[in-house]
């Protein structure tokens, strides 16, 4: 159980169908039989997945098992690495991500997304940086709406009352924390359905760590949020469901495992996952 | 040093490190010496030109000479007037056109690199960089000022000036593109931007202060080229804004003055060559001045 503390928030946004009583809950973002490839290196072979609205699904695994290129597959980040391809189907919604008929653009609007490093724009204020996306997509809002949209997402990135005050400062001044917390602001202020994380704590502090582990929690009352993370106690602390991840001795990743967080920590159907969680290896 | 470290066991191998530390400080020190000289010797290099350049020309220097057309021989007075315009106006018609031209073509090689081609760019890019700029001034010459214009002027100047600025900007705006973190183009695109939004919003922004510099780079090294506009605007002795004739330009004035056998004109020669100095750091400080951060 010591696996898993601090759960209620999870379990509350859970509809009513919480954790002991596992229930279907709504399909956000379904992966079928997806490979990457860089170049003829296939990074990541037939991973299908079905990611749960409005929940915490952790993707970990050892590095090298294409846990991030996964995540980068999502919101066709992918293909912005030259030689980069994917294979396979991408379910948002009823939007097929891979149709060929499909925008990136429209996409990742859909699909926010963190990275590892925080990386705020240098030369932007702090407000700049939180409506970025709405400039960057070219919408037109007016001062109030820009005003509005601004407080609105550093409240829900938990940063507001820290930099309320020093808006038009850059936010390349603020601490590594605040800044991948602004970074999370950034991605949320153009609302998408699904934010994805890319080990977005693994270049912070502890103190820092936990603050957005917090946020992930509090999040995910309405998005839906997708965490790589290498760091096991992280994805038992904040997600509902678990994607175990390993890379084959050719060098490509697949799925080993996918399931209740709670279930695969603490009972895992695969030898490869009860290695690796006790520490076996990786 | 490092017996104490050590402890009282004197180590088989302490006097060994010893010398090797000894030694390693030796080439340190050496080698602190001899950038501390280079950089002296640069420093003491500009400091000398432009000391002497300031001696010789600070006397032909009065309103007068920024205001006045030049007079002939045996006149007193007159000044670098049309040449100061001129000068202005070719920097900011060449410009206008090459600083624009340059970025696109580093923003097409670092953001749009389609391989083969963009190689292709950069290979011409280096061949313009390297035409002596007679050159260019002879190639313009034949084309524009025998054929197309057919006759001398102030516009065909420009294109000459356009045509070896077009390299430089390209060049060092290639250079510091490539210093913008891809992580930044990644947070953009991830955001749902278009590319051309990533390059125009995040990229080029980030890079401002580099991109000023390959902007004041070239026009200070096209403001003093003296070739191609002998060939092209051939000067004037009256104030002419008009492109289509010739046009007078500081480093012809300066030419003019310093090759007739007079010591006044020698004088204002000097002279001119400090307007030509101060105009361009003047530009240079003004763009930057302009181009500032404003987030702080």
């Amino acid at each position: 159980m010591t696996l898993v503390p601090q759960t209620e928030s999870v379990v509350a946004t859970a509809r009513g169908s919480g954790r002991a009583v596992p229930g279907p809950r709504e399909v956000a973002l379904r992966v079928d039989v997806l490979s990457a490839y860089y170049g003829s290196t296939r990074a990541v072979a037939d991973v299908s997945l079905a990611i749960e609205r409005e929940a915490v699904t952790a993707i970990i695994g050892p590095s090298g098992c294409g846990k991030s290129t996964i995540l980068r597959c999502l919101n066709r980040m992918h293909e912005t690495t030259p030689g980069a391809r994917v294979t396979g189907r991408v379910l948002l919604g009823d939007l097929d991500v891979y149709a060929p008929t499909a925008d990136p653009v429209q996409v990742r609007s859909m699909v926010g997304m963190v990275f590892q490093k925080p990386n705020p724009f240098p030369m932007m204020s702090i407000y700049e940086n939180v409506i970025a996306g709405p400039r960057l997509r070219g919408w037109r809002l007016s001062r109030i709406e820009q005003d509005d949209l601004v407080e609105r997402n550093l409240r829900r990135a938990a940063l507001w009352d820290e930099v309320k005050d020093k808006l038009r400062r850059s936010g390349a001044a603020l601490s590594g924390g605040q800044q991948q917390r602004l970074c999370i602001a950034r991605a949320l202020a153009t609302d998408p359905a699904v934010l994805l994380m890319d080990e977005p704590c693994s270049a912070l502090d502890p103190i820092a760590t936990y603050k957005i582990e917090e946020l992930i929690r509090e999040l995910s009352h309405d998005v839906t949020i997708i965490i790589v993370t290498h760091n096991m106690q992280q994805a038992s602390r904040v997600s509902t469901k678990t994607a175990f991840m390993l890379a084959g001795d050719d060098g490509t990743g697949r799925l080993v495992e996918f399931g209740d967080t709670e279930r695969l920590f603490t009972l895992p159907t695969d030898p490869r996952t009860e290695a690796y969680i006790t520490g076996r290896f990786g | 040093m490092s017996a104490a470290v050590t402890g009282a066991v004197p180590s088989p191998f302490a006097a060994a490190r010893h010398r090797v530390s000894a030694r390693r400080r030796a080439v340190e020190r050496i080698v602190t010496t001899l950038l501390l000289v280079a950089t002296v010797l640069s420093v003491a290099l500009l400091v000398t030109i432009l000391g002497y350049v300031i001696q010789r020309g600070l006397p032909a220097l009065d309103l007068d000479f920024f205001t006045q057309r030049p007079k002939p021989f045996g006149e007193a007075g007159g000044g670098v007037g049309p040449a100061l315009v001129g000068t202005l106006l070719l920097a900011a018609v060449s410009g206008a056109i090459a600083i624009p031209v340059g970025i696109a073509a580093a923003i097409f090689v670092v953001e749009y690199h389609s391989g083969r081609f963009a190689a292709t760019v950069r290979f011409a890019a280096e061949l313009i960089a390297g035409l002596p700029s007679i050159v260019v001034g002879v190639f313009v010459w034949a084309f524009l000022v025998r054929s197309v214009i057919g006759h001398y002027a102030g516009l065909a100047g420009a294109i000459a000036l356009a045509i070896i600025m077009v390299p430089i900007v390209a060049r060092t705006v290639e250079e510091v593109l490539r210093l913008v973190p891809h992580s930044l183009r990644e947070a953009a695109l991830a955001l749902g931007a278009p590319r051309w939004r990533v390059v125009l919003r995040v990229v080029l922004p980030t890079a401002r202060a580099g991109v000023v510099t390959a902007a004041v780079l070239a026009l200070a090294r096209s403001a003093g080229e003296t070739a191609p506009l002998l060939l092209t605007t051939l000067g004037n002795q009256f104030f002419s804004t008009d492109l289509l004739q010739p046009m007078a330009a500081l480093p012809l004035q300066i030419y003019q003055y310093a090759v007739a056998p007079y010591d006044d004109w020698h004088t204002k020669a000097w002279g001119t060559s400090l307007v030509l100095v101060i105009v361009i750091g003047l530009v240079a400080l003004a763009l930057r001045l302009a181009m500032r951060d404003r987030v702080r």
